[in-house]
């Protein structure tokens, strides 16, 4: 607990910014993201993209999962389809890249509306099943309508332009990225400051009290599953568009799963927590296939159980954080702020 | 008509096996309101031990299905108290993701153990196809499903006569209750889970037997979420029916929609029944419908 904590308006108690410090360093923390690409080499901007398109998804996935309490096994599948949306208007319609990220963007939440719709009478369990099967089908017809989605061979498209000027590397790249990251955290963040993200909560926290307090169920829900969707459908289009190629494997149950564990590793509710989660579940695999494969200079066997390994730390990750810290990495961040805005007093 | 009723005969008999592994599914959540994601790991670990007990150790089949139902049930065991003990009242989203880190580490470590390399099963039944009529199932299947369905018959019989069956129905039914009448619902909850992993790996066995030993044997497992939602959740003799249902229907889908869409119809039709099936009713077929209070 900050000391002073006092608010005497609503304006105050709503402020994104709290004091004139955190704004401080977010500054700050800008000024790193601007000089970063110019540092770093082409691995770690191919990883920063990276992270950046998972930030964008596991955002979306938050507000869904996380604020508005309905389980989502099928994620990735919309980000699939933010992705086909993104190849099949660019190479067949020519659509330019900045009316693409919308455009996808709104394919994925019509079909996120489309799941949702059921999910009214659905609840709990039953919905998580309910979006496990939409991804199942959503896989299937990403692999059998050949015709739109290039089957198993996928569709695979030129680097992406903006006003004329190519991003054809990870560096030029990044700045989209960057800028589609902000653009939806922020939009992120703010939802909670409004109605809308606030009937989020209230349905997640107890969904009778919910719909007595007035919130309609059915369209708040649909609501979430529409914005949660979007953001997929962007994300889908940025890794599309970043990656230059797309097929059905690139899409499957166990990428769903995987941004689950970015906000459940990050921290279920909080957008800081989505951040987290999707740079720490994006770097752990990587730097575990670093180390083993620097032990494989050793032993020559190494590399064959990276992938076996992989499997058993990121399982052990998701478990672990459930049992030890349910509400993840954001609140570790919290308490290490905490303990040092009243360092050196411990109370 | 004679394609028709080979299919639906060979989906009777899939179908089944997926009973089997259906009914250790609603085990564990009638017990204990746990949905597991692991199952088809559990699948994949059982067929393992059952490889393993026969080909490394030689023993003959009676002997390695106690050494696998032995073994079974003391994984099944050792993750409730270890893990899921503690996940008792957390939220929906905690339970499912913990089970579905649970297959994670399980499926790595079966790779690391065994490896992903494909090996065929030793053969547990006779080769010979058996022939009713004019329908021919293969004996792998046949035997399979008889098998399945005697696990089944003897999980049923159980639970309907025997005192520790009595006390899991109790534990399901009202945990408050049952606690009060001397039932150790803790012990329960383990056992459950004991039983699950047991019906689990017995189903894996027989899947592997069919078609080898290969991690990919987990994938069966994510066709028990369609049969326990046809079943519903909580119903035992739901999901035996589920069960068969979704065994046909697959065969049915594979047998005559695979080449309008090009194959892989097999895999997605039970989905797709599944999503009808929640349209209409949200609490699948046989499932008790939750009545929610303030």
């Amino acid at each position: 607990m900050r000391i002073g904590d006092y608010k005497e308006t609503y304006a105050a108690d709503e402020a994104v910014f709290r004091t004139p410090t955190s704004r401080f360093w977010l500054g700050v923390l800008f000024v790193c993201l601007l000089i970063f690409p110019f540092l770093a080499g082409d691995y770690l901007l191919y990883m920063a993209n990276l992270v950046g398109v998972a930030v964008v998804a596991a955002v979306g996935l938050n507000i869904l999962t996380g604020f508005a309490g309905q389980i989502s096994l099928g994620h990735a599948a919309f980000v699939g389809i933010g992705a086909y949306t993104a190849a099949i208007l660019t190479t067949r319609l020519n659509v330019p890249f900045l009316l693409c990220l919308p455009l996808s963007g709104f394919s994925a939440a019509f079909f996120g509306m489309l799941v949702g719709g059921p999910s009214m009478r659905m609840k709990g369990l039953y919905l998580c099943i309910a979006t496990l099967a939409a991804q199942v089908i959503f896989e299937f017809i990403f692999m059998h309508w050949e015709s739109l989605t290039g089957g198993i061979r996928g569709i695979n498209l030129p680097a992406p332009t903006v006003f004329g000027l190519a991003l054809d590397n990870e560096f030029k790249f990044y700045w989209a990225t960057l800028a589609v990251v902000v653009i939806c955290v922020t939009a992120g963040r703010n939802l909670f400051r409004t109605r809308l993200g606030r009937a989020f909560i209230a349905i997640r926290d107890r969904d009778i009290s919910a719909e007595l307090m007035g919130i309609n169920l059915f369209t708040y829900k649909m609501y979430a599953f529409a914005v949660s969707s979007f953001m997929a459908g962007v994300a889908g289009c940025l890794w599309v568009n970043f990656l230059k190629t797309v097929t059905p494997e690139h899409f499957p149950l166990s990428e769903s799963i995987r941004f689950l564990a970015m906000i459940i590793v990050g921290g279920m509710g909080s957008i800081l927590g989505a951040i987290f989660g999707a740079i720490f579940m994006t770097v752990v695999p990587e730097v575990l296939t670093n180390v083993v494969g620097m032990l494989a200079e050793i032993f020559p066997e190494g590399m064959n159980y990276l992938f076996p390994l992989q499997q058993v730390v990121f399982g052990v990750l998701i478990v672990a954080f459930l049992v030890f810290e349910p509400h993840g990495l954001a609140e570790i961040w919290r308490r290490v702020k905490d303990y040092f805005r009243l360092w050196p007093f411990e109370h | 008509m004679d394609i028709f009723l080979q299919l639906v005969v060979s989906g009777l008999a899939v179908g089944g096996v997926y009973a089997l592994i259906a009914l250790g599914f609603v085990l564990i959540y009638k017990a204990t309101s746990i949905i597991n994601f692991a199952t088809g790991e559990f699948m994949v670990i059982g067929a393992y031990f059952c490889y393993t007990a026969m080909v490394f150790m030689g023993a003959p089949a009676v002997p390695a299905f106690l050494i696998v139902m032995a073994f079974a049930a003391l994984l099944g065991l050792s993750v409730e108290r270890l893990i899921l003990r503690h996940m008792l009242g957390q939220p929906t989203i905690s339970i499912v993701m913990v089970t579905i880190g649970l297959s994670s580490i399980l499926m790595g470590l079966a790779d690391l153990i065994w490896g992903a390399d494909y090996r065929s099963f030793p053969p547990l039944f006779p080769r010979s196809p058996i022939v009713i009529g004019e329908i021919i199932i293969r004996s792998n299947l046949f035997y399979g499903c008889v098998l399945a369905v005697v696990a089944v018959l003897v999980f049923a019989l159980l639970f309907k006569y025997a005192k520790v069956g009595v006390a899991m129905r109790a534990t399901a039914d009202d945990q408050m209750a049952s606690f009060s009448m001397g039932i150790n619902v803790k012990s329960m909850f383990t056992l459950s889970w004991a039983f699950g992993a047991i019906a689990a790996s017995l189903g894996g066995i027989i899947i592997a037997n069919t078609g080898g030993v290969h991690p990919s044997v987990a994938h069966v497992g994510l066709k028990i979420f369609p049969v326990v939602i046809l079943g519903g959740l909580d119903s035992i003799g739901g999901a035996v029916v589920g069960g068969f249902i979704v065994g046909i229907v697959e065969n049915l889908a594979g047998g005559y929609l695979d080449s309008y869409v090009g194959g892989g119809a097999k895999g997605v039709a039970p989905f797709v029944v599944l999503v009808l099936i929640l349209l209409v009713k949200p609490y699948g077929l046989f499932g008790k419908e939750e009545i929610e209070r303030l």
